[in-house]
């Protein structure tokens, strides 16, 4: 058993940069490196992906970050955890293993699998947002459990270089080696509260190192265009320094730690995830030297019985049209071409939007009414059953061009699927995981 | 003398479904009182009523020495499915950030 491990987060978004975790692994000495590349729609995304195609539904960048990660990974001895696998994760070892194998190099892979019960949901399940029958919302296309550590222990156990996953817990995926490392007690529920805020603190890369929260007036960060990710020094008792690479760009400091632990928490005396359900109330920062951030406190209380299910449905299409108004009238005349668009072809649509960019279309009407803007550019969004009706949206904007009003430039036009997401709650004991092993 | 909250504040933007989530910590911990004391959650669901169609909740982390803004409803239709050109409600902190506040000298030492 280890006292200390570090740990590296190298993306916290399926579109990350890449040379960050290369330098992670490079220079961060690390014992793991996580890649946290799955949003909530993503999975169903690459479901559909992988039913055009039964080699594809990993991660669309996998093959990218794998080519340049595992020379780094191999020399500096650091295991990959990552739920790149997505959709299909099988699929997404056979591809690691093809490019270990076109690297010269003998990779263990160890690819979790059971999260994808697409199988067992019958569409007569009651959604957690509205309770409404899951097949009331469309075509379903994915049905994905969050796992939590439990199910990634098995495949660290197998000695695998890489451990590939589909939808598991962010945390989760950060949790799994303290508990490996350090033979954590799964129901010392303080200890999986503790390691559920490192991970937490961790799972977004960019967001803790200053990135996303940096603002020139108010919360300037350093040298931004070569911004570090974070890693983290964990001790056995659940206890962590918070840091980056030397030379890396952007800033941990007390302030960005804050930001994060609160991100995308709807209630901090009671975060979900599969394996705890951990308090932030008594987290707090201290900071150690530049840069080094040390994680004090957390605790938890007893796991949920109940997973959370994540259902993909097919929720039609958008269509945008966008065109720009500038100078003298400019709100005016782009309101006078919204109003035209909207007469000609807003009854055709389930859902139709215009908004102002430039005024209120981020905030509303309300906080922008003293605010004036010297350039407009109107933005006209529906929401259609079929690609042709959605595809009309762009057209009429871009009729503007000759029918007016005058001055309209840069007229722009998007189609795009739409895939919904809803929740479902599932018993554990209906959940079952298990690992594959391939090597090259 | 009138100010807004981003004088004294900064805030990140979270979303799960339809709820957006609002954190707001001070730049100076000695503000952390001002804060609690004036930015209730009636006062956030008011300054956010365009966007925010649901409940407001606050959460106080006197150790952390910040508050958290549960909005219901504020959304449309979720991250997923909706015609805003943010869906997510990333940029709504800088929203909240626009409340005017007063009185904020008083609330020091």
């Amino acid at each position: 058993m280890k006292e200390k491990i570090r740990v590296g987060c190298g993306a916290g978004f399926s579109g990350d940069r890449i040379e960050p975790a290369m330098l992670l692994v490079e220079k961060g000495n690390l014992d793991y490196l996580v890649l946290e590349c799955l949003a909530e729609r993503t999975i169903a995304l690459a479901q559909k992906r992988k039913k055009q195609d039964p080699k594809a539904g990993y991660d669309v960048l996998l093959e990218r970050r794998i080519e340049s990660l595992l020379p780094l990974l191999k020399r500096h001895h650091t295991r990959l955890i990552t739920n790149m696998g997505a959709a299909n994760p099988l699929a997404g070892a056979a591809k690691i293993k093809e490019i270990a194998q076109k690297q010269g190099l003998n990779v263990k892979i160890a690819v979790v699998l059971g999260d994808d019960i697409f199988g067992k949901i019958t569409g007569n399940e009651l959604s957690m947002e509205g309770k409404l029958p899951l097949e009331s919302y469309g075509k379903l296309v994915s049905a994905n459990a969050y796992l939590g550590a439990e199910a990634i222990l098995p495949a660290l156990q197998s000695g695998a270089d890489i451990v590939l996953t589909g939808r598991v817990a962010d945390p989760s995926l950060f949790l799994a080696p303290m508990v490996f490392e350090f033979g954590w007690n799964q129901s010392d529920f303080d200890l999986m509260g503790k390691g559920t805020v490192i991970g937490h603190l961790l799972e977004c890369a960019g967001q803790i190192t200053g990135g996303y929260f940096a603002d020139p007036i108010s919360k300037p960060i350093p040298d931004m265009h070569i911004l570090g990710h974070p890693l983290a020094e964990i001790n056995k008792d659940g206890s962590a320094v918070i840091s980056k690479v030397a030379g890396t760009g952007g800033a941990i400091t007390v302030q960005t730690a804050k930001e994060q632990l609160l991100y995308e928490v709807i209630d901090p005396g009671n975060y979900y995830t599969p394996d705890v359900v951990a308090d932030f109330s008594s987290v707090r920062f201290r900071e150690l030297a530049k840069n080094q951030i040390q994680v004090l406190g957390g605790t938890g209380k007893p796991l949920p019985e109940t997973l959370k299910v994540s259902v993909g449905y097919e929720a039609g299409y958008i269509g945008e049209g966008e065109i720009s108004f500038a100078g003298a009238h400019a709100l005016e005349r782009a309101k006078l071409a919204g109003e035209i668009v909207e007469k000609r072809i807003a009854h055709q649509f389930e859902e139709f939007r215009i908004d102002y960019i430039g005024l209120g279309s981020l905030h509303g009407n309300e906080l922008s009414r003293n605010h004036q803007a010297y350039e407009i550019r109107l933005r006209v969004a529906g929401k259609a059953s079929s690609p042709a009706l959605a595809q009309l949206v762009g057209e009429e904007v871009e009729a503007l061009y000759t029918n007016g009003p005058a001055g309209g430039g840069g007229a722009r036009k998007y189609v795009h699927e739409v895939l919904g997401v809803v929740s479902i709650l599932l018993d554990r004991k209906e959940i079952s995981t298990s690992i594959n092993i391939l090597e090259s | 003398m009138k100010t807004t909250l981003s004088t004294l504040a900064h805030s990140r933007a979270g979303d799960k479904g339809n709820t957006l989530i609002l954190s707001l910590i001070p730049f100076d911990e000695d503000d952390f009182d001002y804060l609690e004391r004036e930015i209730s959650a009636e006062k956030v669901k008011t300054h956010l009523k365009s966007q925010v169609k649901g409940e407001v909740l606050r959460y106080v982390l006197p150790e952390l020495k910040a508050l958290q803004f549960v909005c219901f409803d504020a959304l449309s239709s979720g991250v997923t499915t909706s015609l805003a050109m943010d869906a997510h409600g990333k940029s709504l902190s800088y929203a909240l950030l626009e409340m005017e506040i007063e009185n904020f000298n008083d609330g020091r030492k």
